[in-house]
């Protein structure tokens, strides 16, 4: 059953220059996308920057609504995971706040807020201590664990990753990643999952849309586009990536 | 003979919780025509191993101790102004992202002349620019002459790379040093680039310092390989030799991160 699904998907940018901002034209971020993600899957999305993958990660979030198309979601409980874990963790906030912010927010969650808190270090492997530090204290790829543990603890069913690894050395990728299929496991959790490195899709995906232009070009199952490309761009991409085993 | 010899090379950082030894005691050769690839993780001392060949190391970095032969000039004890001379036009150097190395108030073709009226001390300005349009043509720049009008924000980052590397080849270096030339790009523009290195390689002759992170890139590129952890190099060798039988436990992990991350 799908949780999550778009149809036919138009969102436009409007590109001004100088400081009139006069219009200048537009860029097709997404033009006419439309996809299903089944319950507990991994959806992954691929593409090169500036095709739109990010943009349509945060329609289906609800960030940014489209200029026409629709989205549906059967769940509310959504969250994200981002690139950049210097700069999605805000540097004035204490570890412990970070993580709770997002279940005081939410309502009837106050109850058992420490332990929760701590429950869910334990899961993404930060100890305790990690509570009453602050962010710049931490290496990134445990920085990386401190959102998602952000992500997880208000036990969504839904989350997009947009490019979580894309920032870490390649042990620590694997951790992450690992890491990432684990919690999926435990706790029946959707994924959306963004990345340029079709390495990292590989590892990660049951199925795969590749993104160019703001469109889908091949959308299949992840065994299939890696075993049998269709079409010209997917077969560009993967033989671009420099391999050695 | 090697083109380039760097012994125990020590490089320190001053630190407000004491000294960071970034470089501590590297050393290897590069002969001519070689390629070496050196890589490493991110904080493994890579940047700074090329940054001190150039002697361009940052200000509060130190170099503590070491030999950096270039031929048989210690450049370590040669005097700034000589130094001038040999960096950029015997030794050049390409960043990950040439768009931040190339000055955005000035022409490419403003920019790749005036390394020409410096190292080759060249007047005729008609001249300079026939050496220009030629260079820009090699690394494949679709429209050499407008390129030449163009300002840096007016190419795409895949040409701001290729301009990088024209200039960086405008003195017919012996020795080039590339600092993860392509991390900064899509990866089909990344195999252009790469596919773009490999020839100029080869054409010139030319001996290779080849840094990256991507071990897929280094057994791509290089003859040797030198994995560098901590300011040092805990593992260096032929390509083939590392790839097919590791000897350090950091290599080993890190080539099986490779391989659980391969698409094959």
């Amino acid at each position: 059953m799908a949780i999550v699904e778009c149809r036919d998907i138009i969102k436009y940018f409007s590109v001004q220059r100088g400081y009139l901002k006069k219009g200048a034209g537009v860029v097709k971020a997404l033009d006419g996308v439309s996809l299903e993600i089944e319950e507990g899957e991994t959806f992954g999305l691929v593409g090169e920057s500036g095709c739109g993958k990010t943009t349509l990660g945060k329609i289906l979030l609800g960030i940014i609504s489209p200029d026409s198309g629709e989205v549906l979601l059967k769940t509310k409980e959504k969250q994200a995971i981002f690139q950049d874990p210097y700069s999605s963790l805000d540097p004035k906030m204490k570890v412990r706040d970070i993580i709770s912010e997002g279940l005081i927010l939410k309502k009837g969650s106050k109850t058992r807020l420490l332990e929760r808190i701590e429950k869910v270090l334990d899961v993404v492997r930060l100890p305790k201590g990690s509570l009453n530090k602050y962010p710049h204290q931490f290496s990134g790829g445990e920085r990386q664990r401190i959102a998602i543990a952000r992500a997880v603890v208000t036990e969504p069913e839904f989350i997009v990753c947009d490019e979580p690894v894309s920032n870490l050395d390649v042990t620590i990728q694997l951790q992450i990643l690992k890491l990432l299929k684990e919690i999926q496991e435990k706790f029946r959790i959707t994924y959306l999952f963004i990345s340029h490195d079709l390495r990292v899709i590989k590892f990660m995906c049951d199925r795969v849309a590749v993104m160019k232009d703001g469109k889908i070009v091949e959308n299949r199952g992840s065994k299939e586009i890696f075993t049998g490309p269709v079409h010209p761009y997917t077969k560009l991409l993967l033989s671009s990536i420099p391999r050695i085993f | 003979m090697s083109v380039l010899k760097v012994n125990d090379l020590r490089v320190h950082f001053r630190a407000s919780a004491g000294m960071v030894k970034a470089v501590d005691g590297v050393a290897f050769e590069i002969e001519k025509g070689e390629c070496l690839g050196l890589v490493g993780e991110s904080g493994s001392g890579k940047t700074l191993t090329a940054l001190s060949i150039m002697k361009l190391i940052p200000e509060n970095a130190k170099i503590a101790a070491g030999e950096i032969l270039f031929h048989d000039i210690n450049l370590l004890a040669l005097p700034n102004d000589h130094m001038r001379g040999i960096r950029g036009s015997k030794i050049a150097l390409v960043f990950q992202e040439s768009g931040v190395s190339l000055d955005p108030v000035f022409t490419i073709g403003h920019q790749m002349t005036e390394a020409l009226f410096t190292h080759r001390r060249l007047v005729n300005r008609k001249e300079a620019k026939e050496i220009a349009l030629e260079y820009l043509n090699r690394v494949h720049i679709p429209d050499p002459l407008k390129t030449f009008y163009d300002y840096p924000h007016q190419l795409s980052g895949g040409a701001k790379q290729r301009v990088g590397i024209a200039i960086s080849l405008l003195n017919s270096p012996e020795l080039l040093i590339l600092d993860e030339p392509t991390t900064a790009l899509d990866v089909t523009i990344q195999a252009q680039i790469l596919d773009l290195l490999d020839e100029i390689i080869e054409r010139h002759d030319i001996s290779v310092l080849f840094i990256s992170h991507d071990f897929g890139i280094i057994a791509r590129m290089a003859d040797r390989v030198a994995v560098m952890r901590n300011g040092k190099i805990v593992e260096m060798g032929m390509k083939n030799e590392i790839l097919s039988n590791p000897k350090d436990p950091y290599t080993v992990n890190l080539l099986e991160s490779v391989k659980a991350l391969s698409w094959r």
